[in-house]
């Protein structure tokens, strides 16, 4: 029985390993790299109690507890308390992200190409291509826990002792073979990968928004989200293991059910049942640009949603923070108001800078699904038929530029609306949506910057994410740690005035402007001169 | 002038050649075949037709025009098929059809109906349900329901099955019955021979043979099979035999086309009792260029892509 199912595991989990020996220290690296270069940050930007103490107060509000989830220590906020606070709960999300992205690659995504079909015709086990994908992500989790746990220890920095850095690398790590079971079940429900991706990320961008309201006003909501779980291990404070344990159990019993789905189904088939469609294409389809939109329906419609509920989560905060900051003496002298403005909407500022990168993810995807259509050879029936090249990547262009609009529209209206209903000033609709529109240059750039890589070197495209990444890293935390000021100017996002603090400077825009302009004008020209691949 | 005409087309991918000079003409109601070993370049020479490659030398005209340059005009006239035909899991195969013809410009809707019927085709399905027939049906009803002038074909029938062959054979002939081309690659050598008025051979990016079907049989040979009462002396020294195999009481050999007429008489002397002549087929002149080339021919890009 053993044998019917899971017959060479090992040798398929070393061909996923070869196939991934590229993939898998990239992520590892940059994960490891990231947490390891910015621990010692912490000693050094607050190195006075007093500096620490200040720090405490300014994370001692609900915005903040949303964003990065609850304080823990901030009493004592030592170093490793300010790491396990504002570091953790990111870098487990990205954990995440490798993790589904991964399995899916290696599960349902080589189903439905045909690859787990010629590898079922040998002799292989009916389990042996899922209990090999999950024993090597379980292997790579394992192996990231322990080298940012010897990492963090190996710094040397007083306030990380060596269980909470192991606890800290075990959280993760956790994190990650949770995600690998929520995926191989998707793999399981869904019959294509596209479908395994995105209810794995709505399991994790709902796991998200429940922590955030939950952390904030009921702990016991906080209490149905992985994430949740994963904070209260409380690392470098109490360092608590049970939740590493509970996370590790749930994990077990999600793959198990995982492995019992995939025994009972057909090859190709999923749980998820698929409806038979039009005969006729509608009117709406029959155009490059049509086409482009109803291959990312799905997508777009969970994107707006999502950006809808992101930004009324952060709104609904608005309101707690409002009081907390009217309660709390220290705070506001700690946060001299800027002229005229009150610190919620100081807030705003910071929310927008966050909300507008999320905002780029999903035109970033609907540029680069230019590529994607390219490498599977799809491109070529249209360019075979009266469209020019031009117009083809024009639609898609078009599409990027209108979707990031309409997701940093909805952003704001959920945040606007949301932050309405729970504050006793709101904000006024027009200086939220300045806030938030201000940042649409930025996002241009990013469009074309992945335009002119499709021009250029199509298979490079994805280095667009890096960018994203990169601006993230350097806006979001560049505050926080202090980096330079040039390490900021290099991303768009680094370079939008903070409305409405700061006046809306035309010229950081008209500039941004020019640079998407050239950037995609070149991409264009380049995209028409080259061989198609695939 | 020529429907599509090209002059030394030079393709090279980095430091490999894929094409070395290709030369291809197809006339007005034309169809001609394109046959050669997997790698040699056909779907690399269709895709420089189609302008979706951008050719390193020489030049590629279709209805006179420039197929890099004026590709957006010159394919509101073509319909092409590809060889492995990928289309989007989560269209259906109705959608699929209606956005192809509609993206070259014309419509023919009882066409459509007509087709999807003769090829059994169910259009309310997913593509990712279909198989790869399925698909190369889907294909196939999109290129025949529009008016082209031109139909590229590359290897149209790779997964259909013979009955669904006769139908697309059917529909190749009532296109070329129109007075509309067809350049159709293919591994079927006889399904060639049934279609393609002319045939171009190309080997390692070269197209090494080329001429109607009449013609290239002229530099064959005649397979001949004869039973004689008295046997048959000296076969082996009358000029243009070859390949002589004795068969029970008959003699199996090949004669040089030409030398046909002297080969029979001098058999006749012998009393035939027997006589069986094939003429050669697309196989043997296929075979005839590609033996004994294996040693000087290597592996190219992949058959497709």
């Amino acid at each position: 029985m053993a044998k019917q199912l899971h017959h060479n595991t090992g040798r398929l989990a070393r061909l996923i390993l070869r196939r991934d020996r590229i993939h898998l220290p990239i992520w590892l690296s940059s994960i490891a790299v990231i947490t390891i270069i910015t621990a010692p940050a912490f000693t050094s930007l607050y190195s006075t109690e007093q500096d620490r103490r200040a720090i405490a107060e300014t994370m001692r509000n609900p915005a903040m507890t949303a964003m990065v989830g609850p304080g823990y220590g901030l009493d004592n906020y030592t170093a490793g308390a300010m790491m396990a606070h504002q570091m953790l709960l990111f870098t487990a999300i990205a954990v995440a992200i490798m993790t589904i992205l991964l399995v899916t690659r290696h599960t349902r995504a080589d189903e439905e190409d045909g690859r787990v079909e010629m590898i079922r015709s040998l002799p292989v086990g009916r389990l042996s291509n899922l209990s090999a994908a999950t024993f090597v992500l379980l292997g790579t989790n394992v192996l990231l826990a322990f080298i940012i746990g010897f990492g963090l220890y190996a710094l040397g920095i007083g306030t990380m002792d060596f269980e909470g850095s192991l606890l800290y690398g075990a959280a993760l790590g956790a994190t990650g073979i949770f995600f690998t079971a929520i995926t191989a079940l998707f793999a399981q429900l869904s019959d294509n990968s596209r479908g395994t991706i995105g209810y794995s990320f709505a399991v994790l961008g709902v796991a998200y928004l429940i922590r955030a309201v939950g952390d904030v006003s009921n702990e016991t909501l906080a209490w149905f989200s992985p994430l949740g779980w994963i904070l209260r291990s409380e690392v470098y404070v109490n360092n608590y293991w049970w939740p590493i344990i509970l996370t590790l159990g749930v994990a077990l019993v999600i793959v198990t059910l995982a492995l019992y789905l995939n025994s009972i189904r057909d090859l190709d088939a999923g749980f998820i049942p698929a409806k038979p469609g039009r005969k006729n294409a509608s009117a709406f389809l029959q155009s490059p640009l049509g086409l482009a939109l109803k291959l990312q329906r799905t997508g777009i419609i969970a994107w707006a949603i999502g950006m809808f509920i992101l930004g009324a989560s952060y709104g609904s905060v608005l309101g707690d923070l409002e009081s907390f900051i009217e309660t709390n003496e220290m705070m506001r002298e700690l946060l001299a108001p800027a002229e005229g403005f009150s610190l919620t909407e100081q807030y705003l500022t910071m929310l927008m800078s966050i909300i507008s990168m999320i905002c780029t993810i999903p035109p970033l995807m609907m540029i680069l699904k230019l590529k994607g259509e390219e490498k599977k050879n799809r491109t070529e029936h249209l360019l075979a038929r009266a469209v020019s090249r031009t117009r083809f990547m024009g639609g898609y262009t078009l599409i990027s530029f209108i979707g990031g609009f309409v997701m940093l529209l909805l952003a704001v209206l959920g945040l606007w609306s949301a932050g309405t209903a729970a504050m006793d000033n709101p904000i006024a609709f027009g200086t939220t949506f300045n806030a938030a529109m201000v940042y649409l240059p930025a996002m241009w750039v990013m469009t074309g910057v992945a335009v002119l890589l499709i021009g250029f070197v199509p298979r490079a495209a994805g280095l667009t994410w890096l960018y994203l990444g990169y601006s993230f890293i350097v806006v979001y935390l560049g505050g926080l740690l202090q980096f330079p000021e040039w390490m900021g100017r290099l991303s768009p996002f680094g370079n939008i005035p903070k409305v409405p603090i700061e006046a809306i400077n035309f010229i950081n825009i008209l500039v941004l402007t020019t640079i998407t302009l050239v950037l995609i004008v070149i991409g264009f020209m380049r995209y028409n001169k080259r061989d198609i691949q695939g | 002038m020529p429907v599509l005409k090209t002059h030394n087309i030079i393709k090279r991918f980095g430091k490999f050649t894929a094409l070395d000079g290709v030369n291809i003409e197809v006339n007005k109601g034309e169809v001609y075949g394109f046959i050669g070993p997997n790698g040699a370049g056909k779907s690399t020479t269709i895709r420089v037709l189609l302008g979706i490659l951008k050719a390193s030398e020489g030049e590629a005209k279709i209805f006179g025009k420039d197929a890099w340059d004026d590709a957006v005009d010159i394919h509101k006239q073509i319909a092409y098929v590809p060889g492995d035909v990928n289309l989007w899991p989560n269209l259906t195969g109705g959608e699929v059809i209606d956005l192809f013809v509609k993206l070259r410009g014309s419509n023919n809707k009882s066409r459509r109906e007509e087709l999807i019927e003769k090829f059994d085709l169910d259009p309310s399905k997913k593509c990712r349900t279909y198989s790869k027939g399925n698909r190369q049906k889907v294909a196939l009803v999109a290129a025949f329901s529009s008016d082209a002038n031109l139909y590229i074909l590359d290897e149209p029938t790779s997964g259909l099955d013979p009955l669904m062959e006769i139908v697309f054979q059917e529909c190749v002939m009532a296109t070329k019955a129109e007075g509309k081309s067809v350049l159709l690659s293919s591994h079927i050598l006889s399904e060639v021979e049934k279609l393609c008025d002319k045939v171009g051979i190309i080997r390692q990016g070269t197209i090494i043979e080329t001429g109607t079907l009449k013609e290239l049989r002229h530099l064959t040979r005649t397979s001949i099979l004869v039973e004689t009462i008295q046997p048959i002396t000296s076969l082996h020294e009358v000029k243009g035999v070859h390949e002589i195999e004795e068969k029970d009481q008959a003699l199996s050999f090949q004669v040089d086309t030409e030398e046909l007429g002297n080969v029979i008489k001098y058999v006749s002397q012998f009393e035939v009792v027997k006589l069986e002549s094939s003429p050669a087929k697309l196989e043997d002149l296929f075979m005839r260029h590609y033996e004994g080339v294996e040693q000087t021919s290597h592996t190219g890009v992949g058959g497709v892509s």
